[in-house]
């Protein structure tokens, strides 16, 4: 029936091009100008782009950006406003054809008021339908009130899901009630709701997951994961096409594991280092002078036409 | 002669509380995301003082059910200050990086 069934059906046995579907791809961490992420005949395959401008033939795209920081200002930026602008300009250039915008969050650096509608303010720049989820520095005060009031305003959990051209989103929050000696955490309520929301929906369609904190261990002594992630990725296990989404990190990851992409955006305020080459998962402070841009962006998120996989282009703000 | 007799009592008094408690202030720090000391003892009664030098705000939460004790953010430089009353251990964790732990024992 429809086109792309064979394409996103998962098959334990099915080998293409060598690769198994169901075995899980090397972790790939790319530092370079950015990166474009295709699924062909369900497998994964990604190549580094030299062009911010590479051009994928697109049904479906939308835009991601992550970590504006707002309110921080300390090395190696004094003005996480005006990178948040310029991501937002990049954004304005390449955002033809784009749906939507996510932000997973980060929004903030210390829940204040101010420090949202400054944030909400520049984003709205963008002219495009925004969907947030928080991260840990938005929900600092009053459980978050402040945050779901003014960006969730129909979800005061943080949690929600909405269809658009097909494609099912879903918004998670993975930044409350974290235990000590944890990582991210879901909580019991919103993995029953996320069963609920995914209950008779055809395998067939697409998903895509958002949220802050990494859905895959990236890594364990920094923090960087979710304690009970298993259980939300087991309910999207018998899903053709899932597409995971995250920042915190502000570095960009992909892992591909069966029919899942993960993927991680950039800051647009500031780099953190890789695990385990820095002291502590704290901003790169010593940058060389006019780096800063390069290692902060935004991301593209497509639909290829013809095989229904995304394609993901991370654009710096700067080369 | 009463109140000479009263006050030299209650110096007495004071003189063997503060000989047997030690209260006294203490300091734990935050650098890399990390408390320092990691357990510190202190006696009861003690004011402790968590200072955050991280360019990242933490918090220190009670890391017991229910929690008792919440700090507000710190952002950096702020410090955030508890008394001990009662003897005991007690378990603390930054609730927006929790791999950050850290313990007061109070005796």
């Amino acid at each position: 029936m429809d086109q792309h069934n064979d394409l996103t059906t998962p098959n334990d046995n099915d080998e293409t091009e060598g690769t198994s579907r169901r075995g899980m791809l090397k972790c790939m961490v790319w530092a370079g100008a950015g990166v474009l992420w295709t699924m062909k005949g369900g497998v994964p395959r990604s190549s580094l782009l030299g062009s911010a401008e590479a051009a994928v033939p697109a049904a479906f795209s939308f835009m991601q950006i992550s970590d504006s920081h707002i309110g921080f200002n300390a090395a190696p930026n004094m003005d996480t406003n005006g990178t948040l602008q310029s991501a937002i300009d990049l954004v304005n250039k390449q955002k033809s054809g784009a749906s939507l915008m996510i932000h997973t969050g980060d929004v903030s650096q210390l829940s204040k008021d101010a420090q949202f509608d400054t944030a909400d303010q520049i984003v709205r720049g963008a002219r495009l339908d925004t969907h947030y989820v928080p991260g840990e520095h938005d929900v600092l005060v009053d459980d978050g009130k402040g945050f779901f009031d003014r960006f969730t305003p129909n979800a005061p959990n943080g949690w929600y899901s909405f269809d658009q051209e097909g494609v099912h989103f879903i918004a998670l929050n993975n930044v409350q009630n974290l235990k000590a000696g944890g990582l991210g955490n879901l909580g019991a309520d919103q993995i029953a709701w996320l069963a609920k929301d995914l209950a008779g929906r055809s395998a067939s369609q697409p998903i895509i997951v958002f949220a802050h904190i990494p859905l895959w261990v990236v890594s364990q002594e920094w923090g960087w994961g979710t304690d009970d992630s298993a259980q939300a990725l087991a309910l999207l296990r018998p899903f053709g096409s899932v597409t995971v989404l995250n920042g915190h990190i502000h570095q960009v990851m992909q892992k591909v594991e069966g029919n899942c992409t993960f993927h991680t955006a950039r800051s647009t305020a500031f780099p953190q280092p890789a695990p385990g080459t820095a002291p502590s998962p704290g901003p790169i402070k010593d940058l060389p002078p006019g780096q800063l841009r390069s290692m902060l962006g935004i991301a593209k998120i497509a639909r290829v036409e013809t095989n229904s996989p995304l394609a993901i282009i991370d654009t710096p703000l700067s080369a | 002669m009463f109140r000479n007799c009263f006050a030299a009592l209650m110096v007495g008094a004071l003189s063997l509380v503060s000989a047997s408690a030690f209260a006294e202030d203490a300091k734990v720090t935050i650098d890399n995301f990390t408390f320092t000391p990691s357990e510190l003892h202190v006696a009861v009664g003690s004011n402790v003082t968590w200072t955050n030098n991280d360019d990242i705000p933490h918090t220190v939460v009670d890391a017991d059910t229910p929690k008792t004790t919440k700090s507000p953010p710190l952002d950096t430089g702020d410090h955030y200050s508890r008394v001990f009353d009662k003897p005991g251990t007690y378990h603390y964790f930054c609730s927006l990086h929790p791999h950050m732990q850290g313990t007061v024992v109070v005796q």
